[in-house]
């Protein structure tokens, strides 16, 4: 259990801003339920254990407006209903931060449609298992040779438990079916439709009729082989989408106006109108493109450009949308509605690159295309060879229904859903969230890898690897100062030094120059070169000096820290044969500074973002990147992936999504998707290879409701089982234990 | 014959009535969080059952 245990860096969570402290905002995203309560969901990524779901329910619980908490680890969420009278909102997110995990609020608009497709499946999934049992109990008795009476009997209890079954649990099949005729293609599901139908109708002629075959148990195997097939495809989708909902914390949602009385309303995104006055309190983000008003503000644009400085925003400028809020409260006006922003923007930026990208269909797209017309083919060459040559053309419609029903791509149907799911368990052990079954076929292709710098192979935050510091007084001095800005490079001094015991006067902060403070007289000044008087600054932004009285007593100098796995990932895949290259928005220096560290020999600096994706566009590119600024890139790039860290848009542009910060994952993702690559191959071998068997069986007339029951049910098994092998192998337990701990750590 | 004519539709009343009892089951929410149920059981003082009266049953 003391993987649990709240540590000092969730306990810094606890006290880090957001939506979730604004009562009004989380009001507004609440659901009403009727009695006066609402309903909140939150995102807890972490939650994975017993003791979690136990901390933060009780966390909860013990505040006097919750009705009640629950914790859903399957989804990683926790549902609250709460009775707004009696207590803030925001003490909801506040007791699940203090329990020691991250959260934030879940936007229910963007839930819902989910559950009940899944629901229908799984409904139909278990009549057509109702039916495919019942019946088989009467078609064993057939087969064993009851006699006239009984089998005619057990036919007509065979078609009333089949027809209604069938008519229920084929639905999802016959309206896709539909809608491809309709606009005149043809998918997977018309044969099956056309399989379906056609063996129910003439197995309930043949029952009329007292005839010997009817084939009411193979019309409702199939459907419940499919329906499994489907519904795997669907679960394995929906987890990695609930996922990444959860991780998809939405830039802001809204943010609070200022009425001209100095009123004070929290406004939806899109209500926001140019020429409002917008309030920000720190740790915000900017919601729409503004201009500042406030004296001294700073933000971290990093969402835009990817590099983690904080700028400082003198009145009258300009920030982006997305930008976050580094200093205190700050007024700005909106100039530009949601969708005319910075972030709308990039979204239209990322569907040019998704459409000039060619359009890959999906493995089992391109077999539906082959396979339909030749099995619709051979199947009425069948019904005309027989009524030709013998002039029994009911024999022949028997003969070309069984031929319909043993080609119905049950094998195939489950052949290729069956190994993402597998594949998608392992990676999700891994860490790694994926976002459909295509993503992982174009990873199998994948032939370079593209790094991107700060954030990806950094983690895009300042350490102080250098500092030259005249005496402890200067030290102390130093954090004293330090500890007065919110400046990333003044944290990483207060990170790394020790506290010392000095009192300060007169502490004054200079937006994008430094800190000044008045000690026993003495001016002493923590920032830029220019600032402590040092002459101009040669521009360099990783260093900071300490000067009293203009006499320079301490410099620091920093670095982006390198992810600790970072040099491994990289030995690892140029192990799997991929050259790697690092794309960067950042000066020459440092990217060959961390390009050098980790073993990358092919650096480019200084790129556009048009750049990254002129440079993925060509062959089958990977792209790992994190910020705004990858985005278009990750999506351009064949396959793409983004660290759980990275921004929204990065991060639903990407293909794959690894938690924990581990770079092994990149690895992990090639090595699965190669593996699952080529079971997905051996599947179909095998599920046409049966067909290879079985279609000239059915052809000559050998195919009678046994032989086809036997037939399917044995196929499918071979390509689950051979799924299967896909998780054995080596245990991914080492990597999951990791991720864990970097993430409690 | 009259035995089938008794064992046949116990046989498939039994069918409907577990088809009947996992839709329930379905409907009730008991599978919207499955690794949720098989990590509660490890918390000794959590005898809530999985779904509450206030969020089990049909969704509203």
């Amino acid at each position: 259990m003391s993987c649990c245990v709240p540590t000092a860096e969730t306990v810094e969570l606890s006290q880090q801003g957001g939506i979730e402290t604004d009562d009004e905002a989380l009001l507004t995203l609440s659901r009403k339920l009727g009695d006066g309560t609402r309903q909140l969901e939150f995102a807890v990524p972490d939650a994975h254990c017993a003791s979690c779901i136990r901390s933060i329910e009780t966390g909860l619980d013990t505040l006097r407006q919750v009705k009640s908490a629950r914790v859903n680890l399957s989804k990683r969420r926790v549902r609250v209903v709460f009775d707004p009278e009696l207590g803030h909102p925001a003490e909801l997110a506040r007791a699940i931060r203090s329990s020691g995990y991250h959260t934030y609020v879940l936007d229910p608009s963007a839930d819902e449609d989910g559950d009940t497709e899944l629901r229908e499946l799984v409904k139909a999934l278990a009549v057509a298992g109702f039916a495919a049992g019942n019946i088989m109990l009467f078609s064993v008795s057939v087969w064993s040779g009851a006699n006239e009476a009984t089998r005619d009997l057990f036919h007509w209890i065979s078609a009333i438990i089949a027809l209604p079954a069938i008519a229920y649990a084929g639905q999802p099949f016959f309206r896709s079916a539909w809608r491809a005729v309709r606009v005149g293609r043809t998918n997977m599901d018309v044969p099956i439709t056309i399989g379906v139908i056609l063996a129910t109708a003439l197995s309930l002629y043949e029952t009329v009729n007292s005839g010997r075959h009817a084939y009411f148990d193979a019309s409702a195997t199939l459907l419940f082989f499919l329906l499994a097939g489907r519904t795997l495809d669907y679960l394995m989708r929906e987890r990695a989408r609930s996922a990444i909902t959860n991780l998809a914390r939405i830039a802001p949602r809204g943010a609070t106006r200022v009425h001209e009385d100095g009123r004070r309303e929290y406004l939806p995104l899109r209500e926001i109108e140019p020429g409002m006055v917008l309030e920000l309190r720190a740790g915000e983000r900017v919601p729409v493109d503004s201009e500042v008003t406030s004296e001294s503000a700073s933000f971290d644009t990093s969402i835009v450009n990817g590099e983690s400085a904080p700028r400082a925003v003198p009145p009258g400028e300009e920030v982006m949308a997305g930008a976050n809020n580094l200093g205190g409260v700050v007024q700005m006006i909106a100039r530009k509605r949601s969708e005319d922003s910075l972030l709308a923007r990039m979204v239209a930026l990322m569907e040019a690159a998704e459409g000039a990208k060619t359009k890959r269909r999906r493995i089992a797209d391109r077999a539906a295309a082959v396979y339909a017309p030749i099995v619709h083919t051979i199947a009425i060459l069948t019904f005309l060879g027989w009524g030709v040559l013998t002039g029994d053309w009911h024999n022949a419609l028997l003969n070309a229904v069984a031929v319909l029903i043993i080609t119905c791509p049950c094998a195939l149907a489950l052949a290729v859903p069956i190994v993402h799911v597998v594949a998608a368990g392992k990676l999700f052990e891994g860490g790694v969230l994926m976002k459909d079954g295509a993503a992982l076929e174009r990873a199998a292709e994948a032939d370079s890898v593209a790094f991107d710098k700060t954030g990806t192979l950094t983690i895009g935050r300042p350490r102080l690897f250098d500092f030259h510091v005249e005496g402890s007084e200067a030290e102390a001095v130093a954090v004293a100062l330090a500890r007065a800005s919110t400046h990333p490079l003044s944290q990483a001094i207060v990170r790394a030094l020790h506290p010392g015991d000095i009192a300060v006067t007169g502490l004054r902060e200079q937006p994008g120059l430094g800190v000044e403070a008045m000690i026993d007289g003495a001016r002493w000044r923590l920032g830029s070169r220019t600032w402590c008087g040092l002459g101009e600054g040669d521009g360099d932004t990783t260093a900071v000096w300490l000067s009293c009285d203009g006499v320079v007593r301490a410099t620091f100098r920093f670095e982006d820290e390198v992810r600790a796995d970072a040099r491994d990932a990289v030995r690892q895949i140029a192990a799997l044969g991929l050259p790697i290259r690092l794309l960067s928005g950042d000066a020459a220096q440092p990217v060959a500074a961390v390009a050098a560290k980790v073993g990358i020999t092919t650096a480019r600096a200084r790129m556009l973002p048009e750049d990254k994706v002129a440079d993925v566009e060509h062959g089958h590119t990977m792209m790992v990147g994190d910020g705004i600024n990858d985005a278009p890139a990750l999506r351009a790039a064949h396959v793409s992936m983004a660290p759980s860290t990275a921004a929204d848009i990065g991060r639903s542009a990407a293909d794959f999504v690894f938690t924990g910060g581990q770079l092994g994952a990149v690895p992990l993702v090639i090595g699965t998707a190669r593996r699952a690559a080529s079971i997905v191959n051996q599947n179909l071998v095998l599920a046409i290879g049966y067909n290879a068997v079985a279609v000239p069986l059915a052809i000559s007339g050998h195919v009678t409701p046994l032989v086809a029951a036997i037939a399917m049910s044995s196929s499918s098994i071979i390509v689950v089982a051979n799924a299967l092998r896909l998780r054995i192998g080596r245990s991914s337990w080492p990597m999951r234990t990791q991720t864990l701990q970097e993430a409690h750590a | 014959m009259s035995g089938l004519s008794i064992l046949i539709p116990v046989a498939i009343g039994l069918g409907l009535v577990a088809l009947a009892t996992f839709l329930w089951t379905l409907r009730s929410g008991q599978y919207d969080d499955l690794e949720g149920a098989s990590q509660r059981i490890l918390d000794e003082d959590s005898d809530r059952p999985a779904f509450d009266a206030h969020q089990g049953g049909p969704r509203r």
